[in-house]
C-alpha cells in the first residue's frame, strides 16, 4: 500500500502542490490522470523519492521513504519519470542491465541475465537490444526506458506517461502487459496517463488531479462519467457506452 | 558470469514473462556489448601497452652514455626511473581524475584542470614569488610546502563542491560555471601579479611553472605515489558505482545510489588526484582532456572498471611517447608538456567542432 499524509511540495508562493492525502490500495493498477500541471508528476516523483516533500509523509509498502535506506527502497519501488536523458552512449541491452543494480550491485548474475532477457521480450525490443539508445525512436527509446525499470523486479512500480511517444500497437501493448505484471505477479502499479480511456479499460482504480489536489478517487466506472470528467478536465466530455466500457468522447 | 541458456527454472521465474513464442534464452551477455567488442578492446589495451612499454624502454636505455652495465649505466638509469615513476603517477592521477570528474559532472567537455584546481597552484606560486621575490621560489619547494598546498587544493575543493552541491544550490551546472569563474579569476590574479614582477623573478616563476616532466619534484614521490595508487584504486572498486552514477541523478536515486554523497565523494578523491600530479609536475591543462576523451572514443564503453585504467594508460602512452621523441628525437625534452597542451588544444578543438558525440 501506498500512503501519502498531508504531503505538500511549494513550489513557489503562486503554485503549490497538495496538501495530498491518498491511500493507493496494494496490487492492481492505478492511473493518475488530469489536466497538464495539475501535479501528477510532482506527486509521482515524491512516492518515488525522487523529490522531496516539503510536508507530510509517504510510506510505500510499510517503508517510509523519507528515513529508509534509499538501497532498500530500490528494492521495493521503482520510477520511471515523464522525461529521460541517459547521456553516455549505452545499448539498449546494457541499459536495461542497470535495472539489476539494487539486486547485484552491477556484478550480473545469470539470473540477471534471465531478468534482463525477459523485461526485453516483454517489451518487444529483442530485436533492438543491441542498438545503442540514440540510434531508437522516441518510442522505443521509451520502452528500452520501462524494460529497464521493470527489471528492476521490484513490487511497486510508479511510471509516468509510459505511453508518450509509443504508437496505438505498443501503447495497448505496454497497458497489457503492465496489467499482466499486475495480474500474474502482483505488481502495484501507478501509472500517469492521459487518455482516460486508456485508464478506464485498463486501470483498477482512477485518482484524478486537479490543480495540485487529489479531486476524484475510485473505480473507473465512477470517474467515467460526463460531470466528472467535465469538471476535472475543463473540456466537455461525453461518455457513451463502447464495445469494451465507457468511453469518453471529447471532440 | 558464463552465458546461460537454459531456460528459466520454475524456482527462479523473471519477474517479467517472456511474451510466448519470443525467441527465449539468448546466450548473451550484458557486459560490454558482445565477445567481438571485448576481443576489440582488449587488443587495444595490449596496443597501448606495447607502445607505452616500447616507449619506456626508449626512454630508460636510448642514447645512454655509459656502457651498458656499468655503474654509471645504472645512475642514468635509475634516474630515469623516477621520471618515468612521475610520468605514471601524473598519468594515472589526470587520467583517472578526468574520467571520475566527468562522470561526477555528466559533462565530457570540462575537466577538473578547467575547474580552478590548477590555477589555484599558480596562484599560490606566483603569490609566493609576488610577496617574497626570488625567494619566494625556493619557499613553495619542500615538503611541509607540498603537503600544505595538497592540503589547500583538497579543502578548496572540497568547500566548493560541498557548499554548491548542498542545500539550496544542488546544482551541477551552477557549481561548473562557479569553478570555471574561480579558476578564471585565479588565472588573472597570478597574471597581474606576474605583470608586477621583476624579469628575473618572472623568469624563475616560468621556471617553475611551465609543468615539466624532466623536472618533476621527485622528492615528492614517495607521498605522491602512494597517493594517488589508494585514491585511484578506490576510484576502480567504486567503477560499478560510478557506472550508475553517469546515468544522471534520478536514474541512480531509484538505482537505490545516494547520488549526491557518490558526487561528494568522488569529487573529493579527483581534489587529491588532481592535488598530486599538480605539485609533482605543475599544471597540465589538457592532458586529462586528451586522456579521457581518446579513451571514451577507443574503448567505447561504459564500463569505469575498464574506463579508469584505460584513461591512465593512455595518458602515459601519451607522456611517454611525447618525452620519449622530444628528448631522444628532437632534442627538446621541456617542451613535452607544452607539446602534450598543443595537440591536447587540438584535439579540444576537433572534438568540440565535431561534437556530434563527446
Ligand atoms: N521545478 C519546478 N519549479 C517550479 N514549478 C514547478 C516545477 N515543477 C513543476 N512545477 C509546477 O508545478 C505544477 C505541477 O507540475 P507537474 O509536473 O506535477 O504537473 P503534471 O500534472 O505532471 O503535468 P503534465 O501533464 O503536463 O505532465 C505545474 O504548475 C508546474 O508549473
Ligand atoms: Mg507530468
Amino acid at each position: 500500500m501506498i500512503t501519502l499524509d498531508a504531503v505538500t511540495k511549494t513550489y513557489s508562493s503562486e503554485v503549490a502542490i497538495g496538501p495530498v492525502s491518498v491511500e493507493i490500495a496494494r496490487g492492481g493498477i492505478t492511473a493518475l490522470v488530469g489536466p497538464n500541471g495539475a501535479g501528477k508528476s510532482t506527486v509521482l516523483t515524491m512516492i518515488g523519492r525522487l523529490l522531496g516533500a516539503d510536508e507530510g509523509s509517504i510510506e510505500v509498502g510499510g517503508h517510509d521513504i523519507a528515513t529508509t535506506r534509499s538501497r532498500t527502497l530500490a528494492t521495493v519501488l521503482s520510477i520511471l519519470r515523464q522525461e529521460n536523458h541517459f547521456v553516455t552512449r549505452l545499448t539498449v541491452r546494457q541499459l536495461v542491465g542497470f535495472g539489476r543494480f539494487p539486486h547485484s550491485r552491477g556484478r550480473l548474475t545469470a539470473e540477471d541475465e534471465r531478468h534482463i532477457d525477459a523485461a526485453i521480450d516483454f517489451l518487444d525490443l529483442a530485436d533492438l537490444q543491441d542498438r545503442y539508445l540514440d540510434q531508437l525512436s522516441g518510442g522505443q527509446r521509451q520502452r528500452a526506458y520501462v524494460a529497464m525499470v521493470l527489471a528492476q523486479d521490484t513490487e511497486y512500480v510508479l511510471l509516468d506517461e509510459p505511453l508518450n511517444n509509443l504508437d496505438m500497437q505498443h501503447a495497448v501493448q505496454m497497458m497489457r502487459q503492465l496489467r499482466r505484471a499486475a495480474d500474474e505477479l502482483g505488481r502495484t502499479v501507478v501509472v500517469v496517463l492521459h487518455d482516460v480511456n486508456f485508464a478506464a479499460h485498463y486501470a483498477d482504480r482512477i485518482l484524478a488531479m486537479q490543480d495540485g489536489q487529489v479531486v476524484e478517487h475510485g473505480a473507473p466506472r465512477e470517474i467515467m462519467t460526463d460531470e466528472v470528467l467535465t469538471r476535472v478536465f475543463h473540456t466537455e466530455v461525453q461518455v457513451i457506452e463502447g464495445p469494451h466500457g465507457p468511453l469518453a468522447v471529447y471532440y | 558470469m558464463s552465458p546461460q541458456s537454459s531456460p528459466a527454472s520454475p524456482a527462479t521465474v523473471p519477474a517479467t514473462r517472456p511474451v510466448e513464442g519470443a525467441p527465449r534464452s539468448r546466450a548473451r551477455e550484458t557486459r560490454p556489448d558482445g565477445r567481438r567488442g571485448r576481443r576489440r578492446r582488449l587488443g587495444l589495451l595490449v596496443g597501448l601497452a606495447v607502445l607505452a612499454v616500447a616507449a619506456s624502454v626508449g626512454v630508460l636505455t636510448w642514447n645512454n652514455p655509459m656502457t651498458v652495465g656499468s655503474e654509471g649505466f645504472w645512475l642514468i638509469a635509475q634516474m630515469r626511473v623516477e621520471t618515468l615513476v612521475s610520468v605514471a603517477v601524473v598519468a594515472v592521477a589526470q587520467g583517472a581524475a578526468t574520467v571520475a570528474f566527468q562522470t561526477a559532472t555528466h559533462n565530457r567537455i570540462l575537466t577538473p584542470s578547467i575547474m580552478g584546481f590548477e590555477s589555484l597552484y599558480t596562484a599560490v606560486q606566483t603569490g609566493a614569488v609576488f610577496l617574497f621575490g626570488i625567494a619566494g621560489a625556493t619557499m613553495v619547494v619542500g615538503l611541509p610546502q607540498f603537503l600544505l598546498q595538497a592540503v589547500l587544493m583538497v579543502a578548496f575543493a572540497s568547500a566548493l563542491y560541498g557548499w554548491l552541491l548542498s542545500g539550496r544550490f544542488s546544482n551541477m551546472h551552477l557549481m561548473l560555471l562557479v569553478g570555471v569563474v574561480i579558476g578564471g579569476g585565479l588565472g588573472s590574479l597570478s597574471t597581474f601579479m606576474q605583470r608586477l614582477l621583476t624579469p628575473s623573478e618572472f623568469d624563475v616563476l616560468t621556471a617553475r611553472m611551465f609543468g615539466s616532466i624532466a623536472n618533476a619534484e621527485s622528492a615528492y614521490l614517495p607521498y605522491a605515489l602512494p597517493a594517488v595508487l589508494v585514491v585511484a584504486a578506490v576510484l576502480w572498486l567504486r567503477g560499478r558505482r560510478l557506472d550508475v552514477v553517469a546515468l544522471g541523478a534520478d536514474a541512480a536515486t531509484s538505482l537505490g545510489l545516494n547520488h549526491r554523497r557518490e558526487v561528494m565523494l568522488i569529487l573529493l578523491m579527483v581534489s587529491v588526484l588532481m592535488a598530486m600530479s599538480t605539485s609533482l609536475v605543475g599544471p597540465m591543462t589538457f592532458l586529462g582532456f586528451l586522456a579521457a576523451t581518446l579513451t571514451y572514443q577507443l574503448f567505447d564503453t561504459p564500463s569505469h572498471r575498464l574506463l579508469l585504467p584505460a584513461a591512465g594508460l593512455v595518458a602515459y602512452t601519451i607522456l611517454t611517447v611525447a618525452y620519449f621523441l622530444l628528448r631522444h628525437v628532437f632534442y627538446a625534452q621541456g617542451a613535452v608538456t607544452i607539446i602534450v597542451e598543443l595537440i591536447g588544444g587540438g584535439v579540444f578543438l576537433i572534438v568540440l567542432m565535431r561534437k556530434g558525440r563527446l
